[in-house]
């Protein structure tokens, strides 16, 4: 019998075969290609090894960035939060010390370390990748088996470059169409998690297939994968394509001349076999998807955005019910309330999900030439300085400051308010992020989820809003120079 | 890691579900570089309500926390679990954990008990009519027992042995450092490695 595309990247990585069989089995020893290392878990792994005398296996497979506490204003000053300072400096401190290069603040390829794996060409289809961060599950996109661990589990790798796994179930994630204007991936992705809820994934990994999906950029392939983790799967992966070479090719770290050729032969191979079998299929729309948004405290509270606030009276199970009840209680809404009738404080168009050069573009093809709503503040964080200088080039800068938008610096940011970057208790966010929870943005916040178009479109009119809710497009205004680089350009 | 075998303490019914580890811990307590002191994090924007079932005695003193499902859901944080243990619970028990959650716990010595939700139903009637109950959770015999209530709990048999061994992951798997050594061997030249640097 055939094998899924995941399970082709788990035998290959296959160091030494688990004892026993079904439930007796014992985990299998998996060989870990890269290792993604950030500040705030890491600090705890390095002491471990320190503490029991060890060594870095491969610091030749690891990478380091500083991401979720560097703040996005004022980058060459001192850090002002003396822990957050701290966290970095013990980064910076650990890094020389067990040899793992380290791309710091300041530095052009520093940004979210899922922006910055894929940037440099370190991802690469068929590999398996792991960092001590949910998100990890982004660099699935190329191919890859890509989880997110605990710190334990980074000492463990950090220490053998391997990891005890127990095989996961495989489930299969169809989506067959074409999106219309103004939807996206982070609506697929939306859809999917409030169809299957954020337990729907447990113990599987998603493979992302349908024609929909193959039509989809990289970028976009990411902000999809990205969020497997919000469906509880431990990983989410699409199959290789011509997509994934054309963004491949000329990045720094891609392989070149005949290592490109036995790389590409390897990569053509990784695809579901026809005979395979998944353990679960789940099937989507495209063409009738809609703009999708939050309205509750978890990403599985979701709903089409043209719909009303539900009433937890519409879920049938006692759980989902209260869940619903505290989340309406939290978030201050009414169940019936029009979901286009929510005014917002901020937008913020940024994170792993939501923050490379195709989202700034989309973004500021929708705000071009309009008004900001005077009373949203709006922030934009590329994930990465890379993608800052390349938006940079574009103009995408102008466009966003033109706007009455704050044009910042690369990082993780108002994401998950490490830094200063936070809601105010009560103040309502339309958010590219992927966490809704309770005091995520901010003690007291309120989140609501959206692509980049839908934050673009919001930050216009003041309330949540779809691209189709503008009126007619501005007079056009005079194309800013660059804006000719192609997508896949090599960065 | 210390041993696993039994434990008894008072039972937390958390009538929730979807607890996620942003509430089990917020992000602000991430920025320390300790892996313990983080009793004081724990469910910290909920603890700030005095109605919070930690806030109640007798459940101030708990150690076995009773959790509606999908508990631990979101970022991989492993501060989720030292801040449980640092506060003194040694099982959670739930119809549903988060896998990164579940991972967590079991290389940190505490035991993520997967138990039906009919159970977990009956277990927190019970709490809430007589708090202060103690819970018995036997990994032996893989059993939950609270006041007359008798129940299975699922946990996969390879963190099962750990726990009851109290086994280091790390040194488990630096025995088999020579099929580590050869595997290395196969990798072939078209994979990446970070050094040295390249950039664009």
């Amino acid at each position: 019998m055939g094998k899924t595309l995941a399970e082709k990247v788990w035998d290959a990585h296959v160091v030494r075969k688990g004892d026993g069989a079904g439930a007796d089995a014992q985990p299998d020893l998996l060989y870990i290609d890269l290792h993604l290392v950030h500040e705030v878990t890491s600090p705890q792994a390095f002491e471990g090894l320190r503490l029991a005398g060890r060594k870095l296996r491969r610091p030749d497979l690891t990478i380091a960035t500083e991401d979720h506490n560097t703040p996005t204003l004022d980058i060459d000053k001192p850090i002002a939060d003396l822990t957050s300072r701290t966290q970095i400096q013990t980064l910076r401190n650990n890094c020389a010390e067990f040899g793992v290069r380290l791309h710091s603040l300041g530095d052009a390829e520093q940004g979210i370390v899922h922006v910055v794996g894929p940037q440099l060409g370190l991802t690469q289809p068929g590999m398996t990748v792991v960092c001590g961060d949910s998100h990890t599950s982004t660099h699935g996109a190329f191919g890859a088996l890509a989880m997110g661990i605990g710190t334990s589990e980074v000492e463990h790798v950090m220490a053998t470059q391997t990891l005890s796994l127990k095989p996961f179930k495989t489930m299969a994630i169809n989506v067959e169409g074409t999106l219309r204007a103004g939807v996206t991936a982070k609506d697929i992705i939306l859809a999917v998690i409030a169809k299957i809820g954020t337990g729907g994934g447990q113990g599987y990994v998603l493979e992302y297939r349908g024609s929909a999906i193959r039509a989809l950029s990289m970028d976009a392939r990411m902000t999809i994968c990205n969020m497997s983790i919000e469906a509880g799967a431990r990983a989410g992966m699409v199959a290789p394509d011509e997509t994934t070479y054309a963004y491949m090719l000329g990045r720094p770290h891609a392989p070149e001349g005949a290592d490109w050729d036995a790389a590409v032969e390897y990569w053509n191979t990784l695809k579901t076999d026809d005979d395979a079998t998944f353990d679960a299929q789940v099937d989507l729309d495209a063409d009738t998807l809609e703009p999708f948004v939050t309205w509750g405290t978890n990403p599985g509270q979701g709903v089409s955005l043209s719909e009303s606030v539900p009433s937890p009276e519409d879920f049938g199970d006692e759980n989902a019910k209260a869940a619903a009840e505290r989340a309406l209680q939290y978030m201050g809404l009414e169940a019936g309330t029009p979901m286009k009738g929510i005014r917002v404080d901020t937008v913020f168009l940024g994170s792993c999900t939501n923050s490379r050069i195709e989202d700034l573009r989309a973004a500021a093809d929708i705000i071009r030439g309009r008004e900001k709503d005077p009373k949203v503040r709006m922030l934009v964080v590329p994930g990465s300085a890379r993608v800052r200088l390349e938006a940079e080039a574009e103009g995408l800068d102008r466009v966003f400051k033109d706007f009455g938008a704050e044009w910042r610096f690369a990082g993780c940011s108002m994401c998950l308010g490490m830094n200063p970057d936070q809601l105010e208790p009560g103040e309502r966010c339309a958010s590219t992020s992927n966490r809704n929870f309770e005091g995520r943005q901010g003690k007291g916040g309120r989140t609501h989820l959206v692509s980049p178009v839908v934050a673009a479109a919001t930050a216009v009119r003041g309330t949540l809003s779809s691209p189709s809710d503008l009126g007619p497009a501005p007079e056009p205004v005079a194309e800013p120079a660059g804006t000719a680089i192609p997508t896949n350009d090599a960065a | 890691m210390e041993k696993f075998t039994k434990h008894t303490g008072i039972g937390v019914p958390l009538r929730q579900s979807n607890v996620d580890t942003d509430q089990i811990i917020p992000a602000v307590y991430l920025k320390r570089i300790t892996r313990t002191g983080f009793e004081d994090a724990l469910f910290s924007a909920w603890r700030k309500d005095p109605t919070f079932i930690l806030n109640q005695e007798p459940f101030r003193a708990g150690s076995v926390l009773v959790a509606g499902p999908d508990f631990g859901t979101g970022s991989s944080r492993e501060h989720a679990v030292w801040a449980l243990k640092d506060y003194g619970f040694k099982a959670v028990l739930s119809s549903r954990f988060a896998d990164i959650f579940r991972g967590n716990s079991g290389k940190q010595g505490l035991l993520a008990a997967q138990v039906a939700q009919d159970d977990i139903e009956l277990i927190w009637k019970e709490l809430e009519n007589a708090p202060g109950t103690e819970v018995t959770v036997d990994l032996e015999s893989k059993t939950v027992v609270c006041g007359n209530i008798v129940a299975p709990f699922a946990i996969d048999d390879y963190t099962r042995w750990r726990l009851l061994e109290g086994l280091d992951d790390i040194g488990l798997t630096l025995q088999h450092e020579a099929d580590i050594t050869a595997y290395e061997a196969t990798r072939p030249s078209f994979k990446p490695k970070t050094l040295p640097a390249k950039v664009s």
